[in-house]
């Protein structure tokens, strides 16, 4: 049976280091797979999240051979017949145990965003062509590769002032919901700091679920922000409007 | 000696899916203090996976649904084995479900007059399942943990609830561990709620996650619940089949409510043999039998399932509204789903049996003690239909929550379990790490799905049933020495020789009760009594703690009213 060497890079944040394994290779098998044999054959203590491995669920991020994705979909017949294929955890959060990050950095800055509100008039009848783009935006599995690979929280480390390409996703499905009444412009301007996105595009390329997040979701936001605070006739209407 | 973390709340509820969010959304509404432990991340239990959508009679699409005919699909697709009280709250109280899910966020696809869509499913004779193309479960979990967050539930994630306490004959409490650092915490509760979910991890080709292990029916159970009903495990017909890794994954209803066809390697729509009416939309238990016997007699695929077929449907459309299955078959099957047929056969997905409760306030046997969701019995009967999960699980979440909130207003005094209870539990957990030898736990784990998916799959017979019970003894003996490596920190062999004992009582609970019914129904197939025995459609089994024995007796079914009973009477 073919087999394959994957290097797993294992320990806590205090010290790591890459160990090495032979794994049999089956048709269709994918890199969560292999952990999994390692698992339950060399290293039971080996720590990974995993629930659905189906990528539904989001869980299983990590950096193959350096690229943010799920291990649930990245098949072994991928790589090239004897090439090495090494696993990391997601670098931008802090190392709990081998494969396992702290993320939770992403659910305090989820209980900022102004919820779902209703406008009080809502009927309660939409129409599907209103619907199509949010439900884009509604498909997000919560994987965070789309946080990890952005150099905003990656490499500038401003998870202090930035909320990162998740978390413009989710506002830009409650702004461009039909029937939604609140508004989360001013949040995306000061606490979700959208300004300092550059719209390099590395969280789009890296969605697993193909969600359009630069395009479709942060640039939009961004122009309301423009035309909220530095449109003249808003303003103007602002100032009068006393809003 | 290791001192604890201790919190304390009104209501506990254990397991953060539909269930147990929708529990602690309604109980936080109710006025109570509530705490929500899960084992996985937020946002990741099992319900995230569900696809083809929630069954209510919202008639937007069939003008003539309503909830008697929810309610008599319901009980007609259990074989008329189900709880007929929770059947009737739920087919009611559904439609009302979804749309407060819709107030609260979730975007259903649409009819061309902006209500909510709604596909047809296997049993359900209108078109009823509210979805979101073929991820029905992300929208609804996503919604619902929305909710809980900003009504601001304190939640425990990767948190794993071990054992329950009692107070005299009152629940009153939970031991758990942090799954990061393996340090123990204790949770006192007024009331406990379980929404802990299944015991699909006890086969070995099944559609669910590693949470699956039934912890909440296993400790229930430990402190003198009874189960219910426990030989009724749902093998949903289509699981993937190839390649190797993901056999067992979901492929959903869904795929047939859109038109799918199955067939055999001759090319013939099988279901015409089993089912000419209903087709493929015949109910899951029909379904997985009929698969199960076109492989067995020959006429199975190459890879030893049958075909699932949707290539003469239009190609966009499919993509559009069966898009996870479209990519899932693209991306780990290489099959392209608008030109190619899936390879599909049955995988374990679903526990009908489970802890037996109170109607109207999912109460179990133990007071202070309610559970909700896919770990009580009772809604389903013998075999559950497509979509009624969904629904299940907002209805009686809701219920939960709700009736859980008033006992703890009622008994507002906070009873306590002694100290050395939590340390002999303790010790009993940390009893791994002290052996310098043993077989693994991810052996013995092997072993017991083997056992459980080759000798108590969807075909049983007496002699397999008794093998099954003897290695189940084996195993258990095994487990006593089972033995872990490493330390406590984020460490997934501790925690599954741990799950080992939930997995093994209740797969012992499988195998008896289907050893004891002698007959078949529903999920339920016995090959040495194939025939369906009206004597049996009277009873229930229940299932308790004897000492050491598991004792199963027979419970008589409540007596449906008559003014159901005349709906299944005005059909035949």
């Amino acid at each position: 049976m073919a087999e394959v060497t994957i290097r797993v890079s294992q320990g806590t944040a205090e010290h790591a280091e890459e160990k090495s394994y032979r794994v049999p290779v089956a048709t269709g098998m994918v890199v969560l797979d292999a952990i999994h044999y390692i698992q339950s054959h060399f290293a039971p203590d080996l720590a990974v999240r995993w629930n659905c491995k189906a990528a539904k669920c989001g869980s299983c991020s990590a950096e193959v051979n350096g690229k943010p994705r799920l291990m649930c979909k990245t098949r072994l017949d991928d790589f090239a017949a004897g090439e090495e294929i090494v696993v990391y955890p997601i670098k931008t959060f802090p190392r709990i145990k081998d494969l396992v990050t702290d993320v939770s950095w992403n659910y305090k800055v989820n209980q900022r965003i102004v919820p779902f509100s209703p406008r009080k008039d809502a009927k309660w009848t939409m129409h599907q062509p209103d619907m199509d783009r949010v439900q884009e935006f509604r498909k997000c599995i919560e994987c965070f590769l789309c946080q990890d690979v952005c150099h905003v929280l990656r490499n500038h480390e401003l998870k202090d002032r930035f909320a990162g390409p998740r978390f413009f996703v989710r506002v830009a499905g409650l702004e461009m919901h039909p029937l939604d009444g609140a508004s989360r412009i001013a949040y995306l301007r000061q606490e979700a700091g959208i300004g300092l996105c550059n719209i390099t595009k590395c969280c789009t390329e890296v969605c697993p679920e193909e969600i359009h997040i630069t395009d479709n979701a942060i640039i939009p936001l961004k122009e309301r922000v423009v035309d909220e605070y530095f449109d003249p006739l808003t303003r103007l209407f602002r100032m009068f409007g006393g809003k | 000696m290791e001192g604890f973390e201790t919190h304390e709340q009104d209501v506990l509820v254990i397991g953060a899916g539909g269930a147990g969010l929708r529990a602690a959304i309604e109980a936080t509404s109710q006025g109570v203090s509530v705490g929500l432990v899960c084992k996985s991340l937020l946002g990741k239990a099992h319900t995230v996976m569900a696809e083809g959508g929630v069954a209510a009679a919202m008639a937007n699409v069939d003008k003539q649904d309503n909830w008697q005919v929810h309610f008599k699909d319901t009980m007609l697709g259990g074989k008329m084995l189900n709880n007929w009280r929770m059947a009737q709250l739920h087919a009611q109280q559904a439609p009302d479900r979804v749309r407060e899910l819709e107030q609260w966020g979730a975007l259903f696809d649409r009819t061309p007059d902006g209500n909510i869509l709604q596909r047809a499913f296997g049993g359900h004779t209108c078109n009823r399942l509210c979805h979101v193309g073929d991820r029905t479960g992300l929208e609804m979990i996503r919604t619902l943990q929305d909710r809980a967050v900003h009504q601001k539930v304190p939640v425990y994630m990767e948190c794993t609830v071990t054992h329950l306490f009692k107070a005299g004959e009152r629940a009153c409490g939970v031991l758990a561990y942090w799954r990061e650092q393996g340090r123990f915490v204790v949770f006192l509760a007024k009331a406990i709620i379980l929404a802990t979910g299944g015991v699909g991890k006890a086969f070995r080709i099944t559609s669910n996650s590693w949470e699956y292990t039934s912890d909440g029916l296993g400790m229930a159970y430990n402190i003198g619940a009874q189960l219910m009903d426990m030989e009724f495990v749902q093998f949903h017909p289509t699981g993937m089949v190839w390649p190797p890794g993901v056999k067992g994954l979901l492929v959903t209803e869904a795929v047939r409510g859109e038109g799918g066809r199955l067939t055999n390697k001759k090319g013939e729509r099988f279901m015409e043999r089993y089912d000419p009416k209903r087709m493929e939309l015949s109910t899951r238990d029909q379904v997985s039998r009929a698969i199960y016997t076109e492989v067995k007699e020959g006429r199975g695929s190459e890879h030893g399932g049958v075909y699932l077929d949707v290539s003469h449907l239009d190609a966009e459309s499919v993509k559009k509204k069966l898009p996870s299955m479209y990519h899932q078959f693209k991306e780990l099957a290489d099959v392209d789903i608008t030109k190619q047929p899936m390879e599909v056969g049955p995988t374990t997905h679903y526990m009908m049996g489970g802890l037996r409760v109170d109607a109207e306030t999912t109460a179990t046997t133990v007071p202070g003690l309610f559970a909700a969701g896919e770990v009580a019995a009772g809604m389903h009967g013998g075999n559950r239909l497509g979509g009624n999960s969904l629904s299940d699980l907002l209805v009686f979440g809701r219920l939960a929550g709700l009736h859980a909130a008033e006992f703890a207003k009622k008994n507002r005094e906070q009873p306590r379990f002694s100290d050395a209870e939590v340390q002999g539990a303790t010790r009993k957990l940390l009893e791994p790490f002290e052996r310098t030898e043993g077989p693994s736990p991810y052996e013995i784990h092997e072993e017991l799905q083997d056992t459980m998916q080759n000798l108590v799959g969807i075909m049983r017979i007496e002699e397999d049933l008794k093998k099954a019970l003897e290695k189940l003894q084996e195993l258990r003996k095994k487990l006593r020495s089972v033995r872990v490596t490493g330390s406590r920190l984020y460490n997934p062999g501790w925690h599954l020789a741990y799950d080992l004992n939930n997995l093994l009582n209740t797969s012992e609970a499988i195998t008896r009760s289907a050893l004891t019914r002698q007959e078949s129904r529903g999920a339920h197939t016995r090959l040495d009594y194939p025939k369906t025995d009206p004597e049996w459609g009277k009873v229930n089994h229940i299932i308790s703690k004897d000492g050491e024995e598991m004792r199963i007796s027979r419970s008589p079914l409540p007596l449906m009213p008559p003014e159901l009973q005349k709906l299944f009477e005005e059909s035949h």
